[in-house]
């Protein structure tokens, strides 16, 4: 696996929140202003912090949906009933909240056009996401547009509606949405599971020797990843993040 | 001084018996997955642990020698950086103590790889007097590929990236050699109860 070092001093920052949106039926988006952000790479984190009266304090992690291109930080939260931070981030925090954050974290599962020049190799990009999954794709794909990167780079994204699409302002043409709930009609996309088929359609094949993030729920990723390999690729170029670790889970 | 969060309340009831370190919540009967890569899925005949160090291979076992040695039955408290911490997990595997009596181990420094590519780091010290094993079983069961097997280190006492899946080899070091998560700005010791989660905690 490859080495950086990333070692910087992770501090508690406090962040304002701009917005807090409904983005889908059970997605909000966060925007937020993080004075003296020290920047962060697409793919990484930030485990935000809640503190009770009683001196009760909560964390967890979120991907950071934004790019580092724009100043303001952006978080999908997707609302788990009977989680503890996620219906308080979704429902309760207002414009003007504070909110404490640390981060960037994660030096693993990201992309940057910058590196990608110093690499000097040019390999494709296949992004794979299930669900809210898809939130630090859509700081990649983002980014990757801001870049004008010549780097060829695919998103095939997997969500229950079209009504659950993550992202509409940033996706276009370089993603396939295949949606698992409903099938309307004319939907340019996919409709089912991402199966093998699908992948082995949609997705670089192995002998451009993509690098492959997939990122979804564990069942998702495991699934993705194992029939990727089956396919022909590298194991070595699949890199992976699972969301409901370090949120919620009942 | 904390911001507080106007409305947020606990939502789980506290635990009072001192087993929850700072910052974790419990995860209950849910058991996380965690990995960077895809999980691999190594034949138990082409399967053996080492110890080695700057001088070559020290000791080796296949599968079968593995399993043939003194098992012991561990019921411990696990805690993941990410904030989950489960308790009364139930494992079965070979204490450190066992596999080192094979070798001279005076190194101070341990680093663990893994099948695909994974490291972590240990103090040699952390892994001896019972309190690290190499873990085959998990609630009475092989352990699943996904939980780390067919075997996994198991160090309850450091965050649980340490307790590295899919071990293979250990190197005795005489210099410290950040892992995989402790060069991406993980902690390099990572104590639960002193919350080492990043560098500098």
């Amino acid at each position: 696996m490859a080495r950086a070092a990333i070692q910087r001093r992770l501090i508690w920052r406090t962040a304002e929140v701009l917005e807090n949106r409904a983005e889908t039926p059970r997605v909000h988006r966060l925007v937020l202003d993080v004075p003296d952000w020290p920047g962060h790479l697409p793919g990484q984190h930030v485990v935000a912090r809640l503190t009770a009266e009683d001196g009760y304090t909560a964390q967890r992690s979120y991907s950071l949906a934004s790019p580092p291109d724009v100043p303001q930080l952006h978080l999908a939260v997707e609302r788990l009933d009977g989680g503890e931070v996620s219906p308080y981030l979704t429902d309760e925090l207002r414009r003007g909240d504070q909110l404490e954050l640390r981060g960037p974290i994660g030096g693993y599962f990201v992309w940057s056009a910058a590196a990608d020049r110093a690499d000097g190799e040019q390999r494709p990009v296949q992004l794979v996401a299930g669900g809210s999954g898809v939130a630090p794709f859509l700081a990649m794909v983002d980014h990757h547009q801001r870049q004008g990167s010549p780097t060829a780079l695919r998103l095939l994204y997997s969500t229950r509606t079209a009504a659950d699409v993550i992202g509409r302002d940033v996706l276009g043409e370089e993603t396939t949405v295949a949606l698992t709930r409903e099938h309307p009609p004319g939907w340019p996309g996919v409709t089912g599971r991402i199966d093998r088929d699908v992948l082995a359609h949609y997705a670089f094949p192995p002998a451009e020797r993509p690098r492959v993030f997939v990122c979804g729920s564990t069942p998702f990723v495991e699934f993705v990843a194992a029939t990727l390999i089956d396919l022909g690729h590298d194991p070595s170029a699949i890199r992976l993040e699972r969301y409901g670790n370090s949120e919620e889970l009942k | 001084m904390a911001v507080l969060s106007r409305g947020f309340r606990r939502a789980r009831p506290e635990r009072d018996d001192g087993r929850l370190p700072p910052g974790q919540y419990d995860a209950g009967d849910d058991f996380p997955v965690l990995s960077a890569g895809p999980t691999p899925h190594t034949a138990l005949e082409r399967w053996d642990l080492s110890i080695d160090d700057a001088t070559g291979g020290l000791a080796r076992w296949s599968w079968e020698e593995f399993r043939a040695l003194p098992h012991e039955r561990i019921t411990v408290d696990i805690h993941c950086v990410t904030t989950w911490s489960k308790f009364d997990t139930r494992w079965e595997g070979v204490a450190l103590d066992t596999l080192l009596e094979h070798v001279e181990a005076d190194s101070p420094y341990v680093l663990a790889s893994c099948d695909g590519g994974y490291t972590t780091n240990v103090p040699l010290e952390d892994l001896v007097d019972g309190r690290a094993w190499v873990v085959d079983t998990y609630d009475g069961e092989p352990l699943a590929p996904e939980h780390g097997g067919p075997a996994r280190l198991l160090v309850p006492h450091l965050y649980f990236w340490k307790s590295a899946k899919w071990l293979r080899r250990l190197s005795l070091l005489e210099q410290d050699e950040p892992g995989f998560w402790e060069t991406f700005g993980y902690h390099n010791y990572g104590d639960p109860w002193r919350e080492q989660r990043y560098s500098d905690d």
